[in-house]
């Protein structure tokens, strides 16, 4: 798109967005130069910009993944490789809530938009006034009674649209807040806490619709993504992913790569009967939207919560990624990661959305790093598999046969209730989890934050809920070979392995991003907050933040003109669990397991709640 | 702070004022029979024997039982006992078993079914309820019992979550085979005891079999009170009141109607 960038004096906004031809709020003379860097004056930017417009300039950031094709990759030179070791802090703010902060910071214009974890506070910043707010709004979610919802409750950010922010709580409610104001236009309750029904991830909009899905599926939560109209917060359409055709919106246009994914109501018939109401499912992680193809991809999680044995068959449509049209929801494709998952194996992570080329033709393609420890290149427009390499230690499996689309389970490393099963790599949390990879079109690689898991299952340990005695897998974590616990690489996909590779000591659960500065940035969960080279891999830069950084990073240019990179530190997160919800190191199944692996966290952060906001001095 | 070792039978006065030392509870407020933020449960009962036998009263801190409840609780210090916990748990120092109790076929008594195994082959032609925990590819006992022996097509899940608005969310499962939604349910003991007595339809409850299924699948339990590991003199006066108080624990688990295998001293029994 255009690189024009925005220059503006005193009260007068002009937006021109060369590609589109819009223009808005024309009032009085502007200036528009090509370099905002030579800025020298406070810029205010018009109530309601155009989404479309804002979007597409580098400066601003309106969404999770800065684009819709889910890139994390911004224009913005400012900040580069030959300068970045100057970086330093230009000023903070705390969110008040010492929690996993898992959310990206949303910049409009001249505000930037943080919303917390539980009681999902969202914040609108000032980039005028640094560390200031133009106003708090507080939706003030229903706390449910104490351990009902249980464990890190996080959010993942807000979205902005058309003069609107949009935020999910965690008791299920979507709500849409006046951008300029702070004042509520509508909230929708799309799920009841008691009942486990969350949400915890961040919407996008498309053409008009805010797009959400929910989490809880342990708790037997049925799975779905629910489109709401932008303006009203009505319900436009709901696409269950368990259940009849008609409830998963699987109609004529439904047309699956896959044998295996072909057929009517499989998502009954691929469980025993009824299973499929409390099948799972849910949709937490990232969507991305082609607006060519008009397509919306995204994943499902894995089913709960019958364990395995409980569950024979495929348990469609959970544990893979959707096509969809976003008007309508209807199904185009369907790709399943992880048939009758065994592992809690999610499909939720993103799909990168990218133009390859690929043995001599140009494929539109999406490239997801699976759960599994597959980095899937699937043809967007039909959902087939143009390969499945590895991008971590895996003995779960043996492939991804490219033919029938199916991983290759190996027997002996599945999971049976009393029986010992040592060396299940990748362990639950996969190769990588939620934290979403950074797509450089400069340099065509992925830039992927991830982890070296493995687990074993030995034997069994009492376990009580609700008064209710059973015994649990006695599940342990540890770091896979190598001994390292996380990595950031650069992946090529077309010759489908890694350029470069750090690793880390912790698990790298922070979110990534890319800029034509050539540098990737990350954070690690101890607070270190990073600049890579990122064509050579080189660290050039880092910074150690007050506590474990598991958010999303982000780049903006703000008014001011400078290039600014912000990220929230504040650890926890499933595999920070041990930090922010003090667990027991002694407790090696505790946080799921999580917490054998992670036993030196505590050593090495404490809990937090701040944004930093970085720049050249 | 608790202290012990300076017991003394209580004394019933209409003057005695509340007793300055504190018994800290933990409990779910919502869970009968075992306990409920109306003190309605046995477990809220035996609570209070106790505290009155260490001359103490008892207050309480809510938390549904739930993933995360004895690092927010116990372990956490906002309290030093929680009353009911398997014996061989590892998340808190047991005091000694006061119940052993099993899970149960529960039915209809006009179904005359007369289940008691799961290899019973009528197994196979039933619907056939069962309690869903969801706890990493792990569930209750039955779900593995049933699941292994080819019955998943026969299962109906009942959440122990289901909906925390509503009374004691786990009683469904219950309310399920009384009015025929299945025809069969495989419950844990005092669940089943407790509301199976209440329903007007009668139903039958029959210890499983087999007690240990393979590989190493226990469906019989021990259950004790918990306190935090190292809080050995705790455990030790608890162990004290409950021993010299066998009788009263007994007669109050045998009120409440659960099941179970262990000889009560005198009085008790389903």
């Amino acid at each position: 798109m255009s690189d024009l960038r925005l220059v503006v004096r005193m009260k007068s906004v002009v937006v021109v967005g060369l590609g589109a031809g819009l223009v808005l709020a024309c009032e009085r003379s502007a200036d528009i130069a090509p370099d905002a860097s030579r800025a020298d004056s406070a810029v205010a930017v018009a109530p309601t910009p155009d989404t479309a417009a804002v979007s597409d300039d580098d400066g601003q950031w309106v969404r999770s993944a800065r684009d819709y094709a889910g890139t994390r990759f911004s224009g913005l030179t400012q900040i580069n490789s030959n300068n970045v070791a100057a970086l330093a802090p230009a000023w903070t703010f705390s969110t008040g809530v010492n929690r996993g902060q898992e959310a990206a910071p949303i910049v409009v214009g001249s505000t930037m938009y943080v919303v917390t974890p539980y009681p999902n506070i969202l914040y609108a910043l000032d980039l005028t006034r640094p560390g200031t707010t133009r106003w708090t709004y507080q939706p003030k979610p229903s706390s449910s009674a104490q351990g009902v919802a249980c464990c890190d409750v996080v959010n993942r950010g807000a979205a902005y649209a058309d003069g609107r922010v949009f935020i999910n709580t965690l008791d299920a409610q979507t709500i849409a807040v006046d951008a300029e104001t702070g004042k509520e236009i509508w909230r929708t309750r799309l799920g009841d806490i008691n009942k486990g029904e969350t949400m915890t991830m961040a919407p996008l909009v498309v053409k008009g619709k805010v797009l959400v899905g929910n989490s809880g599926g342990e708790f037997g939560v049925r799975g779905w993504l629910t489109a709401l109209d932008a303006r009203t917060g009505e319900i436009a359409w709901r696409a269950y992913h368990t259940g009849p055709d008609a409830d998963v919106l699987i109609g004529e246009r439904f047309k699956p790569f896959y044998p295996s994914d072909r057929g009517t109501d499989l998502g009954m018939k691929t469980w025993p009967p009824d299973m499929w109401k409390t099948g799972g499912g849910t949709a937490w992680g990232f969507i991305s939207y082609d607006p060519e193809l008009d397509l919306i991809y995204y994943g499902t999680a894995n089913p709960g919560p019958w364990n395995p044995e409980a569950r024979p068959g495929d348990n469609k449509w959970t544990s893979g990624i959707f096509a969809r049209d976003p008007d309508d929801g209807q199904a185009v494709w369907f790709y399943q990661t992880s048939p009758h998952d065994l592992y809690d194996h999610d499909g939720i992570n993103e799909s990168i959305l990218v133009d390859l080329e690929w043995q001599g033709a140009t494929r539109k393609v999406l490239i997801h790093p699976g759960r599994t420890g597959y980095m899937y290149v699937i043809d967007r427009t039909s959902g087939q598999v143009l390969a499945a390499p590895p991008f971590g230690y895996i003995t779960s499996a043996t492939g991804v046969d490219l033919e029938t689309g199916r991983i290759q389970p190996v027997a002996a490393k599945q999971p049976r209730t009393g029986i010992v099963v040592r060396e299940i790599c990748p362990a639950s949390p996969g190769t990588k989890d939620w934290q979403p990879a950074a797509w450089s079109p400069q340099h065509r690689m992925v830039f992927v934050p991830h982890q070296n898991l493995c687990m074993d299952f030995e034997g069994v340990e009492a376990n009580y809920i609700a008064g209710t005695p059973f015994v649990g897998a006695n599940v342990k974590f540890y770091a896979g070979p190598g001994g390292w616990r996380g990595r950031f690489m650069a992946w090529d996909p077309v010759a489908g392995r890694a350029v470069w590779t750090i690793e880390e000591r912790f698990p790298v659960w922070s979110g990534a991003l890319v800029t034509a500065g050539d540098l990737a940035f990350y954070g690690t969960m101890d607070g270190w907050f990073k600049a890579i080279h990122a064509t050579t891999g080189r660290e050039l830069w880092r910074f150690k933040t007050g506590s474990g950084i598991i958010g999303q990073p982000v780049t903006y240019r703000g008014p001011d003109g400078k290039q600014y990179v912000a990220i929230l530190a504040g650890v926890g997160g499933w595999s920070g669990a041990i930090v922010s919800a003090d667990l027991d190191p002694r407790d090696s199944t505790a946080g799921g397991g999580f917490v054998n692996a992670m036993r030196d966290l505590k050593a090495a952060t404490t809990k937090g709640g701040t944004l930093y906001v970085f720049a050249l001095p | 702070m608790f202290a012990t070792g300076s017991t003394r039978p209580s004394r019933e006065s209409a003057a005695k004022p509340a007793p300055a030392r504190v018994l800290r509870v933990c409990a779910d407020p919502n869970n009968l029979p075992f306990s409920n933020e109306r003190r309605e449960g046995f477990e809220n009962r035996i609570a209070e024997l106790i505290a009155r036998e260490l001359d103490s009263r008892v207050e309480y801190t809510w938390w549904a039982q739930r993933r995360g409840f004895f690092r927010n609780t116990l372990n956490a210090g906002r309290c030093d006992l929680v009353p009911g916990i398997p014996s061989s748990f590892e998340l808190a120092l047991a005091t000694r078993p006061y119940y052993r109790s099993t899970y149960v076929f529960v039915t209809r008594r006009d179904r005359n079914l007369h289940i008691e195994s799961f290899d019973d082959t009528v197994l196979a032609h039933l619907r056939i309820g069962v309690q869903l925990v969801g706890d990493d590819g792990t569930n209750t006992p039955p779900v593995h019992a049933l699941s292994r022996r080819g019955y998943a097509a026969q299962l109906v899940g009942y959440s122990l979550y289901d909906d925390y608005a509503r009374p004691n969310p786990p009683a469904r499962i219950i309310d399920a085979v009384a009015s025929g939604e299945v025809d069969l349910a495989v419950a844990w003991g005092p669940l089943a005891g407790y509301f199976a007595s209440r329903q007007p339809t009668p139903l039958v409850l029959r210890p499983v079999q087999p007690q240990i299924d393979l590989p190493f699948l226990p469906l019989i339990f021990d259950i004790s009170m918990g306190v935090r590991r190292g809080d050995g003199a705790l455990a030790a006066a608890v162990d004290s009141v409950m021993t010299r108080r066998r009788a009263e624990v007994d007669s109050i688990l045998a009120a409440y109607r659960v099941p179970r295998l262990d000889a009560p001293v005198a009085g008790g029994g389903t």
